[in-house]
């Protein structure tokens, strides 16, 4: 049983379709990789598990219950915490108030606490007085990770964290999803660079025009198969 | 004439133009909204207490603590089932709402108390003074300024230093992204508007004690409040102070020169501050 899965999602921006009919899922403990190009869907995908787009109730099940229909609040208090795409720091909110907001609609029972972020990631605590956006956007990158966290979420959504940062802070902020994990939390990274998405994830789906075009566990297929299933391109 | 005394009047009242735009500050700081009923919500206020003090014999500094709660009530609902129905990208229908809501809190009023002016007595108080040095400074003028500056501490401790304050200023920031952190905006905005009208409360005991008061007073009470924020600089509380003891000063100055002038001095006040400091004196952001 998928502590939260999609059946057949259906999304739509006005009249125009986004998703059709897509199946992924994730278990207990388990961190999965969403990748695709641009415009196949992925954040919309995320967009609408985390409610900021409403659905269908029984299209999106968690804790075998049905909140495709629920809005952004009342997901964040069941467990789900999202880090949006292009971090969204709050600018009138210093880095210290940025995460402490983290937990205003559920402070959950977990280890996820200022001290427990600050450890995670130090450079915050040097600047915690500092506005969010007076950060570099690495270090926004790490407020918008640890102000999802201070809910002490089952499910942790991450929306393109590697979105216009230098490869090498790139990699830095992937090494702390091993911790991340280790204390429970399921996780689904949604990325358009897939090198550093797949290092850290147990599975993947790849999407296409709306579609989940391929999902295997990373390595157990070649280059070529992911490049067929993320571009389209037909094999010879 | 004298001078120093004549300021001293006019920052007292400024103490008063605070407390009607203190309300209003909060509010447009929040959600961006301009409430045109703020001023007639204010002499609705009044009338309330005015109910208290006639029907049940209370005092009016009872009465007022007896409003507040009722007055939260009414700006929580007001905001919750009416107001953020209205909010959205475009700017007119907040103002079309609330233009027509003081039209009907003044006319319900008027069936209501009848046109007549009221006052609220506050007894012995009224004529109180206070000696210091050469100056005799009222009571109850200083008591409202007194209280002006209380209620601008009390609305900067809660919007800089309590989790509610914290949600107030993310929800102004981005609503959308203030929802994926669990923060319901419904019910941000509404507690808003509710703590606005206990601001209100108070400011109306002050208005209902100082002068005689009918029910087609809200707007003028209103443009003066809204003077006071612009002056300040839209997002500040303690902007809104400076802003409403520059209206109080530029008013009683004006006063003492000639009485035609009284008004007339506070929004010319208000047009110099705009000309050098378009975006007041204190603004608080970029917006």
């Amino acid at each position: 049983m998928a502590l939260l899965e999609t059946r057949g999602l259906m999304a739509f921006y006005g009249d125009f379709q986004a998703l059709f009919g897509v199946d992924v899922a994730l278990d207990e403990g388990e961190t999965v990789a969403v990748i695709g190009a641009n415009g196949a869907g992925k954040s919309t995908l995320l967009r609408s598990i985390s409610g900021l787009l409403r659905n269908a109730p029984e299209h999106i099940r968690y804790e075998d219950k049905d909140i495709g229909a629920l809005a952004a609040p009342d997901v964040v208090r069941l467990g789900i915490a999202m880090v949006p795409e292009g971090r969204k720091l709050f600018p009138s909110l210093s880095v210290e108030e940025n995460l402490m907001i983290g937990k205003y609609g559920r402070s959950g029972s977990g280890v996820w606490n200022l001290d427990a972020i600050y450890d995670l990631f130090p450079v915050l605590k040097e600047r915690r007085k500092s506005p969010g956006t007076a950060l570099s956007g690495g270090q926004q990158q790490m407020v918008a990770i640890g102000r999802a966290l201070m809910s002490n979420p089952r499910v942790l959504l991450c929306d393109e964290i590697s979105l216009g940062l230098a490869p090498v802070i790139v990699k830095d902020i992937y090494a702390a999803f091993p911790r991340i994990r280790a204390t429970g939390a399921s996780i689904v990274i949604i990325e358009q660079d897939i090198g550093q998405a797949l290092k850290v994830a147990d599975r993947f789906y790849c999407m296409m025009e709306g579609r989940v075009t391929l999902t295997a566990k990373p390595g157990a297929v070649s280059r070529e198969d992911i490049h067929a299933a993320y571009f389209g391109a037909h094999k010879p | 004439m004298n001078w120093a005394d004549t300021i001293i009047q006019g920052i007292l009242l400024g103490g008063l133009y605070a407390l009607f735009a203190a309300g209003l500050s909060l509010v447009f700081g929040i959600m961006r909204l301009v409430n045109l009923a703020h001023g007639d919500l204010i002499v609705l206020a009044a009338f309330l207490i005015l109910l208290l003090v006639t029907a049940l014999g209370l005092n009016p500094f009872v009465a007022t603590i007896v409003a507040l709660p009722i007055m939260f009530g009414i700006g929580w609902a007001l905001q919750y089932l009416v107001l953020n129905r209205t909010l959205g990208d475009d700017i007119l229908p907040p103002l079309l709402v609330t233009f027509g809501l003081s039209v009907v809190i003044q006319n319900g009023l008027l069936e209501g108390f009848s046109a007549d002016s009221r006052r609220i007595s506050a007894g012995s108080l009224e004529t109180a003074s206070i000696q210091v040095g050469p100056f005799s400074i009222g009571t109850m003028p200083l008591l409202t300024f007194l209280s002006a500056v209380a209620v601008i501490v009390a609305l900067n401790a809660v919007f800089y230093r309590t989790s509610l304050g914290r949600a107030f200023r993310a929800t102004s920031d981005d609503r959308v992204t203030a929802g994926l952190m669990g923060i319901r905006s419904e019910r941000i905005f509404a507690t808003a508007t509710g703590i606005a009208m206990m601001v209100v409360t108070i400011a109306s005991l002050y208005l209902g004690t100082r002068a005689n008061f009918d029910p087609t007073q809200g707007p003028a009470r209103l443009i003066y409040a809204f003077e006071a924020v612009i002056i300040g600089g839209l997002g500040s509380f303690w902007g809104t102070l400076a802003g409403g003891i520059i209206m109080g000063v530029a008013q009683t100055l004006g006063a003492a020169i000639n009485p035609e002038w009284q008004i007339l001095a506070g929004h010319i006040a208000f047009l110099l501050v705009l000309l050098v400091r378009p975006r007041g004196l204190f603004p608080r952001a970029v917006d």
